[in-house]
């Protein structure tokens, strides 16, 4: 089926981060800084995805800050017309770096926050962050950027939803966006240590809902629940190569930053080809576009027009088969995946993200 | 949710969230709407009722303008749209 135009961009401009949470994001191979694309390489990216019709542009990371060169990729991502957030931890973001970005023109600025209590939140980051966090959050007000608060909830910090949502006020957040871990790469590794039990998420639910109430008009809140209390899964970004791609630090392009999992997927490389033919005709975007790769329930289903058989990188990693039913889908008896995974045992001890001794080359 | 489902009244001066921003995409030859995390594509109606949210305004302001630029009565369908953005919080009632 032809492709739509994307409407979204997210760039993984690194993996190196001063943060070590262990439901990132990031492929468990993680890239080295080598490997990365070189100041042009993103620029070019970043004009060929505005032909294409990219809108929205994440520059992401890993750590965006700990490319010295983010100012000149914000500016030149203005420039084309894209409206760019810098997805950061906030460590690193000087003042002299917040002013010169404000001055090219960057308009948003996401924040991630761990959890309200300090020591919670320095021990899920790995790392000393609480104060550093607190002085960026100052500098974006103060500058004047459009601001989000970014919290991952799981088992440690979701009982003090509240005292998060009040914590993004205090720092003046336009926006707070709360969503519970996601379990792929690190943070299905982490799966049995970061699941909450039924009755937090109910409750967290509860105290989300009025939150949304007190705050409307002053602090937009989104809450997204972990879909494995869930009857049926979250949607695919609008369907697999639909309207969003990843670009991981090497230049590999991804329909999902979780698509790496999914073994015997490989990925074009923008050094080799234009974005434009990357996303018409790589395999990995045609692979599930549109619903002829659907199996029964999704292929008869109404909802596959809702959700698209919900996530295929979740599909993988529980089923070992990226085509078949989201297991969160309560009409598959692949749910049973899911319903034995909220019986595990409660395990203590983290495992953080670092890069492995021995990484691949890439 | 109900009991403020009408967020703006006629004298009500909306304006743009101070985070969104109108663009026109050469990619798509359409007004876009430009907002963290969110694009809304517009036709070039929606576009005209949201040039004039600048806070200036009221919604009878807007009305009597668009009134007389389409040589139709437009207020149904301006005051609707206005609701709509107001309660996606893109228009904030000033």
């Amino acid at each position: 089926m032809p492709a739509d135009r994307p409407t979204t961009l997210l760039a993984e401009l690194t993996h190196r981060c001063p943060l070590h949470c262990p439901y990132c994001s990031n492929p468990l191979e993680l890239m080295r800084a080598e490997a990365e694309l070189t100041t042009d390489e993103w620029k070019r990216v970043f004009s060929e995805a505005r032909s294409l019709g990219v809108l929205q542009l994440g520059l992401s990371g890993g750590e965006p800050l700990l490319r010295k060169d983010l100012e000149d990729l914000a500016a030149h991502a203005r420039s084309v017309g894209l409206y760019s957030t810098l997805v950061t931890s906030g460590l690193g973001l000087t003042r002299s770096r917040a002013e010169r970005l404000k001055e090219i023109g960057l308009e948003h600025i996401q924040i991630s926050i761990q959890d309200s209590d300090p020591d919670v939140a320095e021990r899920i980051a790995g790392a000393r962050s609480v104060r550093h966090k607190q002085a960026a959050a100052q500098l974006v007000r103060e500058l004047g950027f459009a601001f989000t608060v970014n919290v991952v909830l799981h088992r440690a910090n979701l009982d003090r939803i509240e005292q998060i949502i009040d914590l993004a006020a205090d720092l003046g957040a336009d926006r707070v966006e709360l969503a519970n871990t996601q379990y792929y790469g690190w943070g299905l590794r982490n799966r049995s240590t970061l699941q909450p039990t039924r009755n937090q998420v109910e409750r967290s639910r509860e105290v989300a809902e009025r939150a949304i109430q007190r705050y409307r008009g002053r602090m937009q809140i989104t809450y997204v629940l972990p879909d494995y209390y869930e009857a049926f899964p979250k949607a695919c970004y609008g369907g697999w190569g639909k309207l969003y791609l990843v670009i991981a630090p090497n230049g590999s392009v991804m329909p999902c930053h979780g698509a790496t999992q999914i073994t015997g997927l490989s990925f074009d490389n923008i050094r080799e080809h234009s974005l434009d033919w990357i996303w018409q005709e790589s395999g990995a975007f045609r692979l599930f576009r549109g619903d002829s790769w659907m199996k029964e329930p999704c292929r008869s289903c109404p909802r596959k027009t809702v959700d698209f058989g919900g996530c295929r990188c979740q599909a993988f990693a529980l089923t070992g088969d990226a085509a078949n039913t989201d297991p969160v889908c309560t009409l598959t008896p692949l749910r049973q995946i899911v319903d034995r995974a909220l019986e595990e045992p409660a395990l203590p001890e983290y495992q953080y993200r670092y890069p492995s001794e021995a990484p691949l080359p890439v | 949710m109900a009991a403020d489902s009408r967020v703006l009244t006629a004298d009500s001066r909306p304006k743009l969230w101070r985070l969104a921003r109108l663009e026109f995409d050469p990619v798509r030859q359409r007004p876009v709407l430009l907002y963290p995390e969110g694009a809304v594509l517009l036709n070039d109606t929606g576009a005209a009722i949201l040039e004039l949210c600048n806070g200036a305004h009221s919604v009878g302001d807007i009305v009597a303008i668009l009134n007389e630029r389409y040589h139709a009565d437009v207020e149904a369908d301006v005051t609707e749209y206005l609701d709509i953005m107001a309660q996606r919080e893109l228009i904030r009632a000033g």
